[in-house]
């Protein structure tokens, strides 16, 4: 059991630290949560502004254009990244974090060199088109059909949730190609390009007001039987590859920004009377040994994958991790609406629409309820059932 | 950054699973219970001999010269196994306290306040200062002989039948002074914390065994989600408690250990709640082993650093 940084560790640290030091100032204001152009701008800046400095794509693989960074390294370049109030990966989520390891760990050389350089740069969105209205959590029920025509398909099918479709240029697709097969055995894994003729994008606004996400249909698109990943029918395999590596490192940076928060929660209750309230200072007490401990569980998961080898973290751990922090989140955002108390009333108050934004993480990525039956069933080994 | 356990951390936690298993396994575990003997003097020998209390002693000082992880991890088992006695007193002991190392003296502890337990077969007590769990010093932390103290005590009916526990008036005039460094609050309390995430993931075992072994409705209970979420909680509690209590045990910060403590408290209770659910009525019964997990979870929360106490030094470090 070892906390302690090594040598190379921390000179990584600080070279990064003195890097973001120099470049954050100069960093241009954050654009409004509704204009969609100016935030595609913005965090694609960051990304290029990243690629440039030797940062982007650290934890990806080096033939795929990666740094190759051990799992810590990046562990250190998401935390110091948070802690110096960086930008978040926002409108890059998709291709840096699912899209971009799927192609790199599934994809032709012709397809890595297509597609990864541009999300590396920023030069190129990525939406993620899983789920359909009749297939959420059982995203296996996907109907969105794609009949080979050539050397195309033609896909046709509705998906929604989609985040960033607004602004992205590709979405990473998943279609029926075989409806006679098993379920999970006639899905494939398509590039699409979204502002192929066919695709119409609806916002949908979020119960935050903005429009975080979109309803997708899809009418006759074509799409190139080159743009498609891994073999046909072999679409949920290549999935579920990469799947865990969004569960894995995506929150992890948020914990760090959590503890801050926790900590300005503190400075404000005691500044407006309310740390005398037992209840409420104990409350955040609580919570200070909840972060804390997820921060630790995160260095735990982190070292696992290290001495494994591993690229990413592993998805039980992955799904240990999200089921505590998406339910602790929402606990500290209760806490900030106590903490603020009739303010917590005012949308333009800190903290408000974070508390409504946090309820979505017990939903994305995966339901608790659906990791609690990944934890029951893949590590604890209970047998599957209603 | 290598946060999991090294080779000899393994090698220790498998000595120690291994020695326990044969010298507490369950069928003596339910003997030691029917005969309600408290101390079992020659197993605390033998633990003696095995290191458990002179972990920590430099080896100078006939000890094994090991830190804080490899003492949680020996807790821990001893948390899995429901090994009976005051454990954590007589290894924070060890060295003060003639005898504690070699585990020839048992040594149980006295806090103001609270029963004291095994104060029957102790031969010496702590007398814990007041503390704030901040790693203050604890200037007034004393060793006495226990039996004058005994005088003045009355038996309590324990709730743990494994733990018996005396009422003391009033925490008598001073004995020895203790030349400790004042850290006996905190080290107790993450050592409490290790025993209770022990026995936080016995009882998840238990739990998960359980349910693939018994079937209703014509298929295993653990099929049925109800069951089987109430699992998946149990081993999340567990698992945030062990990168709790392992970190604290590293960095040896007083504000990290009560965090440990807080965490480890409420996994230990509430999966041995949650196990005696999945159990039905057999987990009801005094032959199941869930209510004596359970039992000594609640006691141990009570000892060392309590919830509120340890809420308390953990909002105090936001601000
Ligand atoms: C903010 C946000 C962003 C998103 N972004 C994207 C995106 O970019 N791309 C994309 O493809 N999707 C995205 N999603 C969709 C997300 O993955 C789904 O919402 C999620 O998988 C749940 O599916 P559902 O909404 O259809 O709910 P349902 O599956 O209908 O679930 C409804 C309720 O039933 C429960 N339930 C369902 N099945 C079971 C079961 N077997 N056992 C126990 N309980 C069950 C669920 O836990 C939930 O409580 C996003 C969602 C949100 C909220």
């Amino acid at each position: 059991m070892d906390l302690a940084y090594t040598e190379e560790e921390q000179e990584f640290r600080a070279r990064l630290r003195a890097w973001l030091a120099t470049v954050l100032p100069a960093l241009p204001a954050k654009p409004a949560p509704d204009d969609w152009p100016g935030r595609r701008a913005y965090d694609t800046a960051w990304q290029r502004a990243l690629y440039d400095a030797g940062y982007a794509g650290l934890h990806w693989p080096v033939d795929a254009g990666g740094r190759g960074a051990t799992p810590t390294q990046h562990l250190i370049f998401l935390e110091e990244t948070e802690r110096a109030g960086a930008p978040y990966v926002g409108a890059n989520f998709v291709g840096l974090l699912h899209a971009g390891p799927t192609i790199a760990a599934e994809g032709t050389a012709e397809q890595r060199a297509r597609w990864l350089p541009p999300v590396l740069r920023g030069d190129e969105i990525w939406c993620q088109g899983f789920s359909e209205p009749e297939a959420g959590s059982d995203l296996a029920a996907l109907r969105t059909r794609a009949v080979r025509d050539g050397d195309h398909y033609v896909v046709s099918g509705s998906k929604i949730w989609t985040s960033h479709a607004e602004v992205a240029d590709w979405c990473e697709l998943l279609v029926r190609t075989d409806p006679a097969a098993p379920r999970h055995r006639g899905i494939s894994w398509l590039a699409m390009e979204m502002d192929a003729p066919g695709v119409t994008v609806r916002p949908l606004r979020t119960l935050a007001g903005s429009t975080e996400f979109a309803e997708m249909f899809l009418d006759e698109v074509r799409v190139p039987v080159s743009h498609r990943v891994g073999a046909e029918n072999d679409g949920w395999r290549v999935t579920m590859v990469t799947l865990s590596f969004e569960r894995g490192t995506a929150f992890v940076g948020e914990v760090v920004a959590c503890r801050r928060t926790l900590a300005a929660l503190a400075a404000e209750a005691r500044r407006n009377g309310r740390w005398d309230d037992p209840v409420l200072r104990r409350g955040l007490g609580r919570l200070n040994a909840e972060f804390r401990a997820l921060w630790r569980l995160t260095q735990w998961n982190v070292s696992e994958a290290q001495r494994a080898g591993s690229g990413g973290v592993p998805g039980t751990g992955g799904s240990v991790f999200k089921l505590r922090y998406s339910h602790a989140r929402q606990e500290l955002y209760e806490a900030a609406a106590e903490v603020l108390g009739a303010d917590s009333a005012d949308l333009d108050r800190e903290w408000a629409l974070d508390r409504l934004s946090s309820l979505s993480y017990t939903i994305a990525a995966g339901t608790s309820q659906i990791q609690r039956n990944i934890v029951a069933e893949r590590i604890l080994g209970l047998p599957k059932g209603r | 950054m290598d946060f999991q356990l090294s080779d000899d951390q393994r090698a220790l936690r498998a000595g120690v699973r291994e020695l326990l298993a044969g010298r507490f396994g369950r069928d003596r575990m339910r003997a030691a219970l029917d005969a309600g003997t408290g101390v079992d003097r020659a197993l605390w020998r033998e633990l003696g001999e095995a290191g458990f209390f002179a972990l920590r002693l430099p080896e100078a000082e006939g000890g094994v010269g090991l830190g804080l992880p490899e003492a949680v991890l020996l807790f821990e088992e001893a948390g899995r196994s429901l090994l009976p006695g005051p454990l954590i007193a007589t290894h924070l002991a060890a060295g003060p306290v003639k005898g504690a190392a070699q585990g020839e003296a048992v040594v149980a502890v006295l806090d103001a306040g609270q029963p004291v337990a095994h104060l029957g077969e102790a031969d010496a007590l702590l007398v814990l200062g007041p503390g704030d769990g901040r790693g203050v010093p604890e200037e007034s932390a004393t060793v006495r002989e226990a039996a004058t103290v005994r005088e003045a005590a009355d038996p309590v009916r324990s709730i743990d039948p494994f733990t018996p526990l005396w009422r003391v008036a009033e925490p008598a005039e001073a004995g020895e002074p203790l030349p400790r460094d004042g850290r006996l609050r905190t080290e107790g309390a993450l050592l409490a914390a290790a025993e209770q995430l022990g026995s936080a993931a016995r009882t998840t075992e238990m739990a998960v065994q359980h349910a693939g072994a018994r079937e209703q409705f014509g298929a295993p209970i653990g099929s049925f989600q109800a069951v089987k979420h109430l699992c998946a909680g149990m081993l999340v509690r567990a698992e945030l408690a062990r990168c709790a209590v392992y970190a604290a045990a590293v960095t040896a910060d007083p504000v990290e250990i009560a965090g440990a403590k807080l965490l480890a408290d409420d996994a230990a209770v509430r999966n041995a709640r949650d196990c005696l659910q999945v159990h039905g009525g057999m987990g009801f019964t005094w032959e199941s082993d869930v209510h004596l997990h359970l039992k000594r979870a609640w006691l141990r929360s009570g000892q060392w650093l309590t919830a509120a106490a340890a809420e308390e030094v953990l909002a105090g470090n936001l601000c």
